[in-house]
């Protein structure tokens, strides 16, 4: 049982981590008793039996109950087709969007959602074998009228919440704005005033290139203070 | 092949034409990330090839019929700018570049988990802006490092190298005179922390024991080239940690 | 490709094969190092300089030789010209697609190329007439007309019969000039080259794939030999892997059954 990693080490993809029965979590692959990460990471080792690799660049993939912001590229028949910044695009049926039983033939469906429309929506379903089935029939979901959207990498999505949703309610409080965060990387920032929503997206930048450095919240809360304060 | 030799290839001292001992690399840069549009991106410089990549996906497979049900296909261009070369070359594809854009892929490919995406593609763009032996090599060390950028899980790096013959000796890293007059020329990649081939071509002619000592000699500098490559993918996070740091 | 389903294995025939192959046994009965049935046809073509048909088990390749007088490539004046091209032709598999040659057609025509050039079975610097204006140019034109699988020994095999049987006329430089005569000539021929493919299947290495072992197989590997057991040509295939053991182990096959392989040539300048 050996650990060749520090807790913090950045990793690149075939790297041995550790020798031996180890529990571990994220992009990590065993050959023998060996593990290696497969991609550029950030290693955390807890209490010398758990190793952790989390991710610096990736792409989104979907996963059921996922809440993600879409953007609508086509209109077809009976329902969407909406971007949501991943290898697959997802389909979004009419049903899924208005609650009485319609004719969907007979409706101009670009009068509900036109392309280059953004949506808050939410993954109903999807298994690799077709396309991911989206869903804006819940509350909080739906078209976005206004605010500023930011993209960031995917992995770094949860970072930009925090432990406990911390960092956001960070930002939330300190920009008075609100946060509509999609697991694929984009968020939609609204505030009264655009000002803060420009800060906003200056601190998520911030925290997506610095996510892999220890201090991260502190770290925020002194940039935004600072901005503030050259207002 | 036995054409005539402008020159000696090695001196009495046993050097090369460019100064190197038969075991040395020539100079050796790696740069990571460099274009914003690419998911991943690698710049490097051997000697005097210069050679750009760039990896997109995965993303949606097109057209439709290229799609594989359960994995990613993975596709490679491997191109030379007309300007690359001494004499122009003309824009289009080459039958070699054809070849090359397929071993290429073939040396990538064991490298990726591929089953974690079905139906999308890869695309791994190479350009050479400066040919002088070796690009293939170099294309495939620096394709690598552009897939790990891009984030796309790997089993591990992809390293290569070339062995060649030059007035009777085995010698590492030719450059584009001793490719042209050498009497052999093998091509290596290997996943280095796996310990697997994934690449092998020669031509020229070597005998079994050149063959095997060949091969110990490209695994010697495969090791020294994925320091390189390892390097320069950490490089550009400790930086952004320095730079923090010492604002603090 | 045209057909997909052509190249999806049975489960059951992929089995078969592997648990065989554990027993280091094969489907057709063959031993691990055991070319299939060869059978070499030379000249067929009356109108070819040279061509030979080879039937390597399901897998029929022709080859066929023009020679014509041509001016010399700019940087080699004082040498002959050497053009191989292979053609994966939709008449011999429904795997193959009609169209320009695509990335297996042109990689087929290349190793073939090398493999012959970088052991000089045609020596080309005999085939000059007038250095740096005109020199006879030998075009190596294979075409594949049943895919069973081994597509470049076959080829290669089919090539090298073509050369070491093809004839031509002679031709004499007098006063500047290049006057072709009635006398016919073999070519030049310098060492003979044979090409021995291995396919690894699982940790097993086998000689000579079929059709279906191409579609289990991890990866393949072609070396060419000479016959002082020189290596002149190495193509690695398929996007699977060796270690350091198996390519020497490979490596080791390919020179011990190169000399088997090479007894199925026909002797140099015969027909």
């Amino acid at each position: 049982m050996t650990i060749y990693v520090r807790s913090k080490q950045v990793v690149i993809p075939g790297e041995p981590l550790a020798r031996g029965r180890y529990e571990y979590q994220g992009p990590i692959y065993t050959v023998r008793q060996r593990l290696y990460s497969k991609v550029i990471g950030i290693v955390e080792v807890e209490d010398k039996k758990k190793i952790t690799l989390i991710p610096l660049k990736g792409k989104y993939m979907p996963r059921e109950g996922d809440v993600v912001i879409g953007k609508i590229v086509d209109i077809g028949l009976t329902g969407w087709t909406v971007d949501i910044n991943s290898p697959y695009k997802a389909v979004l049926p009419v049903s899924e969007v208005l609650s009485r039983p319609t004719d969907a033939v007979k409706l101009d469906l670009s009068k509900i959602l036109d392309i280059g429309d953004l949506i808050v929506a939410k993954i109903l379903a999807f298994d690799y074998t077709r396309d991911p089935l989206l869903t804006i029939k819940e509350s909080k979901l739906g078209k976005i009228t206004k605010g500023t959207l930011v993209e960031i990498t995917p992995v770094k999505i949860p970072r930009v919440i925090g432990k406990k949703g911390s960092m956001i309610n960070l930002l939330k409080s300190m920009l008075n704005v609100e946060l509509v965060i999609g697991k694929n990387g984009r968020i939609l920032v609204v505030g009264d005033d655009p000002l803060m929503e420009a800060w906003a997206v200056m601190a998520i930048k911030k925290i997506e290139r610095e996510a892999h450095i220890p201090g991260l919240t502190n770290r925020i809360k002194k940039f935004l203070s600072k901005v503030k304060r050259g207002k | 092949m036995n054409l005539k030799k402008p020159v000696k290839l090695l001196d009495e001292n046993g050097l090369r034409t460019d100064g190197r001992r038969p075991d040395e690399l020539r100079p050796l840069k790696i740069q990571v990330g460099l274009l914003k549009n690419a998911d991943g991106s690698a710049y490097i410089e051997l000697g005097k090839n210069k050679i750009i990549v760039a990896v997109y996906g995965p993303r949606e497979a097109h057209p439709r019929h290229v799609v594989i049900p359960d994995r990613a296909i993975v596709r490679c261009r491997y191109h030379m700018a007309p300007f690359s070369v001494d004499e122009r070359k003309s824009p289009g594809f080459s039958r070699r570049e054809i070849e090359l854009s397929k071993v290429i892929r073939e040396a990538l490919e064991p490298a990726i988990f591929i089953e974690e995406f079905p139906r999308t593609a890869i695309d791994i763009f190479i350009e050479v802006l400066e040919a002088d032996g070796g690009t293939r090599t170099a294309s495939i060390t620096a394709a690598s490092v552009a897939l790990a950028d891009a984030g796309i899980p790997l089993k591990d790096l992809v390293t290569a190298t070339a062995i060649g013959k030059i007035e009777g000796k085995l010698v590492i890293d030719l450059n584009g005179l001793e490719d042209q007059y050498g009497e052999g020329d093998m091509p290596i990649a290997m996943m280095p922390s796996l310990g697997q081939i994934t690449l092998l071509q020669a031509d020229g002619r070597f005998s079994g024991e050149e063959f095997e000592e060949g091969l110990k000699m490209a695994i010697n500098a495969i090791k020294k080239i994925y320091r390189v490559q390892k390097e320069a993918l950490k490089r550009r996070y400790i930086e952004i940690s320095k730079e923090v740091l010492e604002s603090e | 490709m045209n057909d997909k389903s052509e190249l999806i294995i049975s489960k059951i025939k992929k089995e078969t094969i592997l648990s065989l192959l554990r027993k280091n046994e094969r489907i057709d009965n063959r031993g691990l190092e055991d070319y299939r049935k060869i059978q070499i046809t030379t000249g067929l073509i009356g109108k070819a300089n040279g061509s030979a048909i080879v039937k390597l088990g399901d897998t029929t390749v022709i080859t066929g030789i023009k020679i014509q007088i041509d001016r010399p490539f700019p940087d080699t004046p004082d040498r002959g010209i050497q053009i191989v091209n292979a053609e994966l032709i939709p008449l011999a598999s429904p795997i193959f697609e009609p169209g320009p040659p695509g990335e297996d057609d042109v990689e087929l025509s290349r190793v073939v190329d090398r493999g012959l050039r970088s052991a000089e079975i045609i020596k080309l610097d005999e085939l000059v007439l007038i250095p740096g204006e005109k020199v006879w140019a030998v075009f190596v034109d294979i075409y594949a007309l049943d895919y069973g699988g081994n597509m470049i020994d076959a080829a290669a095999l089919a090539s090298v019969s073509a050369i070491l049987t093809t004839k031509y006329n002679k031709a004499i430089v007098e006063n500047g000039e290049v006057k072709i005569t009635d006398e016919q000539i073999p070519l030049p021929i310098g060492s003979i080259p044979v090409f021995v493919t291995i396919a690894k299947i699982g940790d097993k290495l086998i000689v000579d794939p079929s059709y279906e072992e191409e579609l289990v197989m991890d990866a393949r590997i072609t070396f060419v030999i000479d016959e002082n057991d020189n290596i002149t040509g190495i193509q690695k295939g398929n996007p699977g892997t060796f270690t350091y053991g198996e390519l020497i182990e490979a490596k080791n096959i390919a020179i011990r059954v190169s000399k088997k392989l090479r007894e199925h040539l026909p002797p140099v300048h015969s027909e």
